[in-house]
């Protein structure tokens, strides 16, 4: 169950990818995704696909757990794309239904979206395979470190989110735990219409909710006879440190980039 | 080395009528072994909490090695005292073993480099060097608590409190760190303080309190508390089988020694008898 959270999880394997700085990981990503939206033509796409395969194939990850990864979004992205392709107007027309019609530039606007798509989660799913969620926060709270200067507490913000990603297994097996309760009291969550599928939930969520609460007040407890102080500074056991390789990394990231916009501009 | 005073102290929840402790006072000796008994909702963890200053009294005081406890010594009692939790996963706040024995150490802004160098031994000494790297979803409950010792060992506690650590772990664990803990309270002069309904876990005790109804009902002795039957019977806690043995003994008319034995020093006596 926990393999499934976020775009596949983490896969514990030996490779460059996995051994690069998750900050540069994250920005590399973050880089990626918005290159994507200058994705004007053939070339420019084939350009971007081809760096996201050359990352796949560093990753040392098997494509299979890349297509667990987009598997669930899959029918999302069909239903998008088949709605670009009947609603959008422009160009020459090939068929119309009432309100419903395949255009030319309906096909096409559905293919953008169909590649961003499938590019956009592969290239967050390399992140989230080669890097461990707890980096992963790491990362984000250094990127979020310049916000300090408007006063946002980052350090509260990172902590709560590193607590939050912890008891993710944690909360799934307690959900787990209180199906199976309400199955043995007769409950059936396979049956009925989707109304009922969804009153069923109810008591789900509740105890879901009333056990985290008390799990929270238990945690603070801990936390505070531990000595934690909000507002008090605090040193970090994981430090980050920069190695030539994450300096490699972000040249080829440039690389891509500036290929990207000489192709727009010169083809 | 701590030594703990506590002065007449009553606590009544902002929510309920009555108090859960009524005029409470004793003394705990520095790198002793004290175990609190009672009656569930008799306010033994609320006692617990009040002396770590997770609560604060409505009358009365709390004196930790001479420093009263309140609002403006939180810092240097929660030094001096860990708190290992009933519940083995609702005390794991790092995403690993390490970051987790790295928590406590983090809010007292150790250096990274002396931090690496207090996890690893702290590590060592519950026996979970291995696991260092390990996600909390991968640990049983007995090694959760192990790490959750291993964070407060990190730390150099005086006094060590324990609220019914063991009581969701299995037998074998419990006894594991049941042994870990005399070992610790022998080797680094800690005190500790445990909360349990669990004989195994008393009988380690120096001395016990016996708490009913908000009030102390006895405080002594291990060894005095065990020979009392009817207290025992009547919170609930049961009799030691070597007491049930020593009852059986004596109703067939065999005289034994008028103190409390433990298993080990009952064989030992039943042994020399047969000899």
């Amino acid at each position: 169950m926990t393999n499934k959270i976020v775009f596949g999880s983490y896969v514990p394997v030996e490779s460059i990818l996995h051994r690069l700085d998750p900050r540069i990981k994250l920005i590399m990503c973050i880089a990626f995704v918005i290159l994507i939206f200058f994705v004007n033509s053939v070339l420019t796409a084939v350009w971007l696909f081809v760096a996201l395969s050359i990352a796949i194939k560093l990753s040392n990850v098997g494509f299979k757990q890349y297509w667990q990864g987009i598997k669930p979004l899959f029918l999302i992205i069909l239903i998008t794309v088949a709605f670009q392709i009947l609603f959008s107007s422009g160009g020459k027309t090939y068929w119309h239904w009432g309100i419903m019609a395949i255009t030319y530039d309906g096909l096409i606007n559905s293919l953008i979206i169909f590649y961003r798509f499938i590019v956009i989660i592969t290239a967050s799913t390399v992140l989230t395979a080669t890097t461990p969620t707890f980096q992963i926060a790491d990362a984000l709270a250094w990127l979020m470190k310049p916000l300090r200067v408007i006063r946002v507490p980052v350090n509260q913000i990172t902590l709560m989110l590193s607590i939050a990603l912890r008891f993710v297994p944690t909360i799934m097996d307690e959900t787990s735990k209180i199906m199976k309760a309400q199955r043995a009291r007769g409950m059936n969550f396979n049956d009925g219409s989707i109304l009922t599928r969804i009153k069923h939930l109810v008591p789900i969520l509740i105890p879901l909710f009333v056990n985290s609460f008390k799990r929270a007040e238990e945690l603070a407890t801990a936390m505070e006879a531990r000595g934690y102080d909000p507002n008090a500074a605090r040193t970090h056991y994981r430090q980050l440190l920069w190695h030539a390789r994450d300096a490699w990394a972000g040249i080829d990231m440039m690389i891509v980039t500036v290929g990207l916009f000489c192709i727009r501009i010169f083809f | 080395m701590a030594g703990i005073k506590v002065r007449n102290i009553t606590f009544k929840y902002p929510d309920s009528e009555a108090p859960v402790l009524k005029n409470i006072s004793f003394d705990i000796r520095p790198a002793s072994w004290t175990a609190i008994i009672g009656h569930n909702g008799s306010g033994k963890s609320t006692l617990a909490r009040l002396i770590d200053g997770l609560l604060i009294p409505t009358t009365g005081s709390i004196e930790i090695d001479g420093v009263r406890v309140d609002e403006t010594t939180l810092g240097i009692i929660h030094q001096q005292i860990g708190f290992v939790f009933q519940n083995p996963e609702n005390q794991f706040v790092g995403a690993t073993v390490a970051d987790d024995v790295a928590f406590g150490l983090e809010n007292r802004q150790i250096a990274p480099k002396e931090m690496e160098k207090r996890i690893d031994s702290a590590l060592e000494m519950v026996g979970m060097t291995k696991y260092k790297d390990v996600e909390p979803i991968n640990l049983s409950g007995g090694q959760k608590q192990r790490v959750a010792l291993a964070g407060i060992l990190a730390l150099m506690p005086e006094v060590i409190i324990l609220d019914e650590a063991t009581s969701m772990l299995d037998p074998l664990a419990r006894k594991e760190i049941l042994t870990l803990l005399k070992k610790l309270k022998d080797e680094q002069n800690i005190s500790i303080i445990s909360i349990t309904h669990d004989l195994n876990e008393i009988e380690l005790a120096d001395n016990t309190i016996v708490i009913n109804n908000a009030q102390i009902v006895k405080d002594g002795p291990t060894a005095d508390v065990l020979k009392n039957k009817k207290l025992l019977t009547e919170i609930g806690v049961g009799i030691p089988v070597s007491q049930q043995l020593q009852s059986l003994l004596a109703a067939r008319g065999i005289n034994l020694p008028n103190k409390y034995l433990n298993l080990e020093e009952l064989k030992y006596w039943l042994s020399q008898q047969l000899q």
